[in-house]
């Protein structure tokens, strides 16, 4: 597995061969507050890069998770539907939202790792 | 003294900037471009002098005295708005302060009262048209229908509506209007006469494809026929596609067969007949009802049922992340208030009729109904064309319509709305007539209007 990478609008992504996983960051669920609801895609559906993938509602907001690159989405997170809150309590973890089939490897070089990522939200606050 | 709050120079100092960014905008005039010529007005309105109270009133109370009002003679409109008995309690309980001055008073620490009447409102509507969720009312059945096909096209992300021709035309029009800057098609069916012993739904079915988003029926139909929609329902859900059932005569829901029942994914109506009055067309008030499945793409307010931080049961606006305050652009609607105190007045005349009075009402209507269609069919030149009906058949009379209708008008009796009134292209129609009976028809109106037709029919 190659190191955790992450983008400008928040999310993470892990590589493992040709499967992405995808969530978002400890800063993006810190900033929503409580997680209530997610609406996810349908497994198979083919994603762009910067496409809305999924929908995130908190308890004082509601945002979208957007593709970080191209792919089809292999599977979503079966436990979100019951338990939205992994997504705080564990947002690198358990809280996960999708598996992507990556169509385009070289698209996840020009994500921040994650230092650069910390400097980003570091210019955040 | 005229209240001019702009001198000249502003107005100059105004069009000059616009002028500098958009080329050709340098006068007054340009910036009415976009309205028609005909519809521009040259000039002053030509309207009386100031004058004092009583003479206004006067005036004014003679305007008024120039309507034909339905409670005060025979009536037979209904096509969209009916003529209901609307309780003394109803208004008695609407004009207390506390609901009548709150302007979308959602703040569930000090609106407890009008959180829990709406949530009241959306177990009745949930209750009659056999739906698992309904919101907290739209402006009316029109705005109903139209976000209902938005919503549906949100679901299946397909972009056809097919929309029945028994679907009331101003319904259709306004799901137009909105979906007019959208990907969206609406595909209008050929309005027609109804025939006796047809109810079927197959010229529909068959243009149900892989692309369609929605098919929109209404229930009695425009021209008072009802039908059996499971087919159509278990066609469209084959399909993909969803069935929205607009109600616009909500007594109906009392004798009818709840369109959830029948398959219907999501039900609109038109709430006016309970409690709210015809009111010169509004304001009405929309129901909206659907799948729990589909909440999350609702339009509009919901209440919802919570406890307190010492366990009491409370209300408090609920799912507001579909709406545009949270949501912003990707909101489900841009509906961001409800029929509140018309939802509270149907609200209260339901709760006072029960489920039993309920039932009693909408069979009172049908009684009426099937006398007026008894004895209009005992009339020279009249054709009853419904064979199934609630409160509202379709007549065909042996000349036009609309001039039948002014004649028995000349003598007190509003007859019905002539279907030309609804489609004035439509020379084929130009002798139907919708008559509609309330609970409010009494034997001897049913007898003024048989008596007129007879005499105008000759």
């Amino acid at each position: 597995m190659s190191a955790r990478k992450y983008t400008d609008e928040h999310e993470w992504i892990d590589v493992d061969g040709d499967i992405a996983t995808i969530g978002i960051s400890d800063y993006a669920q810190g900033q929503l507050g409580d997680i209530v609801f997610v609406e996810l895609p349908a497994a198979g559906r083919a994603l762009a890069q910067g496409d809305e993938a999924a929908v995130i509602e908190s308890v004082k907001a509601a945002s979208e998770l957007y593709a970080p690159i191209d792919g089809e989405v292999a599977e979503v997170n079966p436990r979100l539907g019951d338990e939205p809150g992994l997504i705080n309590s564990a947002p690198t973890g358990d809280g996960w939202f999708i598996k992507v089939k990556i169509t385009d490897k070289s698209q996840i070089e020009g994500l921040m790792d994650e230092s650069a990522y910390q400097d980003f939200i570091g210019t955040l606050e | 003294m005229r209240y001019l709050p702009l001198t000249e120079s502003d107005r100059e100092a105004m069009l000059a900037v616009i002028a500098a960014s958009s080329l050709d905008a340098a006068t007054i005039d340009d910036l009415y471009r976009d309205v028609p010529e005909a519809a521009r007005l040259d000039g002053l309105v030509d309207l009386p002098r100031h004058a004092g109270e009583i003479a206004v009133e006067r005036a004014i109370g003679g305007f008024a005295a120039g309507n034909m009002v339905a409670g005060s003679v025979p009536s037979f409109l209904g096509a969209g708005a009916y003529h209901h008995h609307v309780p003394a309690a109803v208004d008695a309980l609407i004009q207390r302060g506390e609901f009548l001055t709150s302007y979308t008073p959602y703040q569930p620490e000090i609106s407890q009262g009008t959180l829990q009447a709406l949530f009241e409102f959306q177990t009745q509507v949930a209750l009659i048209t056999g739906m698992e969720v309904a919101n907290a009312s739209m402006y009316d059945g029109s705005t109903a229908c139209a976000e209902a096909v938005l919503m549906a096209s949100r679901i299946t992300r397909r972009d056809i509506a097919i929309v029945s021709g028994g679907l009331h035309p101003h319904y259709a029009d306004v799901v137009e209007t909105m979906a007019r800057f959208t990907p969206l098609e609406v595909v209008r069916n050929r309005p027609m006469a109804p025939i006796k012993g047809v109810h079927d739904t197959s010229v529909l079915e068959a243009a149900i494809d892989e692309n369609t988003a929605c098919v929109v029926v209404q229930q009695p139909d425009l021209f008072g026929v009802l039908r059996d929609f499971q087919k159509l329902a278990a066609v469209c859900h084959d399909a993909g596609a969803l069935l929205i059932v607009a109600v616009p005569e909500v007594v109906s829901l009392g004798a009818l067969a709840a369109p959830g029942d029948y398959g219907a994914d999501i039900v609109v109506g038109e709430g006016q007949g309970l409690g709210v009055g015809l009111n010169f067309g509004g304001p009405y008030v929309g129901l909206f009802a659907t799948r729990d499945r589909y909440v999350r793409q609702m339009p509009g307010r919901l209440a919802g049922e919570t406890l307190d931080v010492d366990g009491r049961r409370g209300w408090v606006l609920t799912l507001s992340a579909r709406e545009q305050h949270i949501r912003r652009g990707k909101a489900t609607s841009n509906i961001c208030t409800n029929s509140g105190l018309c939802a509270l007045a149907f609200s209260i005349h339901l709760s006072l009729l029960g489920e039993t009075g309920f039932t009693r009402l909408a069979a009172l209507n049908h009684d009426r109904a099937i006398g007026t269609a008894d004895a209009l069919d005992d009339v020279a030149g009249v054709d009853v064309l419904n064979s199934a009906f609630f409160n509202e058949i379709t007549v065909r009379l042996n000349r036009p319509a609309a001039q039948v209708v002014d004649k028995l008008a000349e003598r007190r009796v509003l007859a019905g709305v002539p279907v030309t009134r609804l489609y004035p292209d439509r020379d084929d129609l130009a002798d139907l007539l919708l008559v509609t009976a309330t609970e409010l028809t009494t034997d001897d109106d049913i007898a003024a209007l048989a008596r007129g037709l007879g005499e105008a029919l000759r």
